[in-house]
């Protein structure tokens, strides 16, 4: 089992070791529920998941950097790093080894929802192929806010800074792409400018993915913001870790 | 096995390490002694790989600590100052982790633990969280996860700091035990530690190497003890 396994397995192992996860996925599961049934699950008497995927991004953006405050930021203050980093393992092996774990973790915050869907599926007929599209959807959100998440708790040995970075960085992600925001500055920037800060929007892509098609487009951004975010935590980990 | 050549690190306008040379051969126990401050952890660190000099450069077991750090990293054993740890790991998965994270698996993980357990007694310990352990255990711990592997070289950051008397003699018998396969160099401010378990000292100050000798010969040239000499050779000479 080479370090980077070592490193993923020891993470994803840890978080169950711990209250973290379970007190994590009670309130997330009780909020993911508890706002699609607001939404009106049942009165837009359809058998789709919209009401359910359509609250995740607002509900991620402070879920998932709750998660990802501790990636780097305990290390830090704790003294482990230099456990870890003293190992035979590159910075980037370590990086990529504890998001993969984190995105693991919310991955299977994720899938704890299946009653939604399996609810969906007894009372109606809904569109799997929607369905499939919204969870793949989910998951790169999640690990676009993680890697995000990750910079920051990088950046500070405070959880709670690296918290609240992170919550306003994914804030903006989500908001850059509402047409409320859109339309506010319309008024100030010229179109070929909004469409640029539309499509750098994470809830522009993920809109898109909730439609059911799974565009090329959608993926590389996810992917692009993900490789991005992490490769600016590996080199920012390597300026401040003794700091 | 170890050969450092004008290594120096700096923090902003602190110089934490100037221009340090210094090799140390199989079967050599090096004291490294100084001041708070001095750059001894420094030092270890960029032989560790945990840090980048800022000029210069070294070589642990013929692998070059800015070419090859992964290489290094497989060479030696680590203690780091303070012996960090995972405090809501176990001592059994802390030290399991650190089995797989080195590829040792298997039976060679068995064996290796089998091994270390009963080496840096831990044994009453195994099963327990870190965060409920004493400084003493802790510090075994930190010990155990750098011996685990057993590597050539050995790099220990104070490592009996925090033990109890009669834990500080068994590290140190540990460490006579093993010095004669493996180099090994310790950070101490405890001047019996050097005359101990160092067959060569080097004392270092703001970042610079003022002796390199043996406890022996030091004690000789100063006619005094070693506690005497640390302090003469630490207040009077600024540099080199």
């Amino acid at each position: 089992m080479n370090s980077f396994r070592a490193v993923f397995k020891r993470e994803l192992k840890g978080y169950f070791a711990t209250p973290i996860a379970y007190v994590f996925l009670v309130i997330f599961l009780f909020f993911a529920g508890y706002l699609t049934f607001r939404g009106g699950f049942y009165e837009i008497r359809q058998a789709d998941m919209r009401t359910f995927f359509s609250n995740l991004p607002l509900l991620f953006v402070f879920m998932v950097p709750s998660t990802a405050m501790r990636l780097w930021a305990e290390e830090r203050k704790s003294g482990s790093i230099e456990i870890l980093l003293t190992l035979p393992i590159t910075i980037p092996q370590a990086v990529i080894g504890k998001f993969i774990a984190a995105w693991c973790f919310l991955g299977i915050a994720l899938l704890l929802t299946f009653p939604v869907p399996l609810v969906v599926c007894y009372l109606g007929d809904p569109d799997e192929g929607m369905i499939i599209a919204g969870y793949i959807g989910s998951f790169l959100l999640a690990g676009g806010f993680l890697a995000v998440g990750s910079f920051f708790s990088a950046i500070s040995k405070n959880q709670v800074i690296s918290f609240i970075l992170a919550v306003v960085a994914c804030g903006i992600l989500v908001y850059a792409g509402m047409p409320t925001t859109l339309n506010y500055l319309s008024a100030a920037l010229p179109p070929s400018a909004i469409s640029a800060i539309e499509s750098m929007s994470i809830q522009v892509h993920f809109d898109s993915l909730l439609k059911g098609v799974i565009e090329f487009k959608d993926i590389a951004y996810f992917v692009i913001l993900i490789i991005g975010w992490i490769a600016a935590c590996s080199i920012i980990l390597d300026e401040r870790k003794t700091s | 096995m170890i050969s450092v050549k004008q290594l120096k690190r700096t923090f902003g306008p602190i110089v934490a390490v100037d221009d340090i040379s210094f090799d140390v051969a199989k079967g050599e126990v090096l004291g490294f002694l100084g001041p708070n401050g001095a750059g001894k952890t420094t030092a270890m660190r960029m032989l560790a790989c945990f840090l980048s000099p800022d000029s210069g450069t070294a070589s642990v077991c013929g692998h070059d600590i800015i070419r090859k750090p992964v290489a290094v990293r497989e060479s030696i054993g680590y203690l780091a100052e303070n012996a960090p740890a995972y405090s809501e790991m176990t001592v059994a998965g802390f030290l399991s982790f650190v089995c797989d994270a080195r590829r040792i698996t298997g039976n060679a993980k068995k064996e290796a633990l089998d091994r270390i357990v009963p080496m840096c007694a831990v044994g009453s310990v195994y099963h327990q969280t870190i965060d409920t352990l004493s400084k003493g255990y802790r510090r075994r711990v930190g010990l155990a996860q750098a011996l685990i592997h057993d590597p050539q070289v050995l790099i220990l950051d104070e490592p009996t700091d925090g033990l109890d008397p009669n834990q500080k003699h068994e590290v140190r018998r540990l460490i006579n035990n093993m010095a004669k396969d493996k180099c090994i160099i310790v950070s101490t401010h405890i001047l019996e530690e050097v005359e101990d378990v160092c067959t060569r000292t080097i004392i270092i100050a703001r970042g610079k190497i003022l002796v390199d000798s043996t406890p022996a010969a030091l004690k000789e040239k100063y006619h005094c003890s070693l506690d005497e000499v640390f302090r003469k050779v630490t207040r009077t000479r600024k540099s080199a």
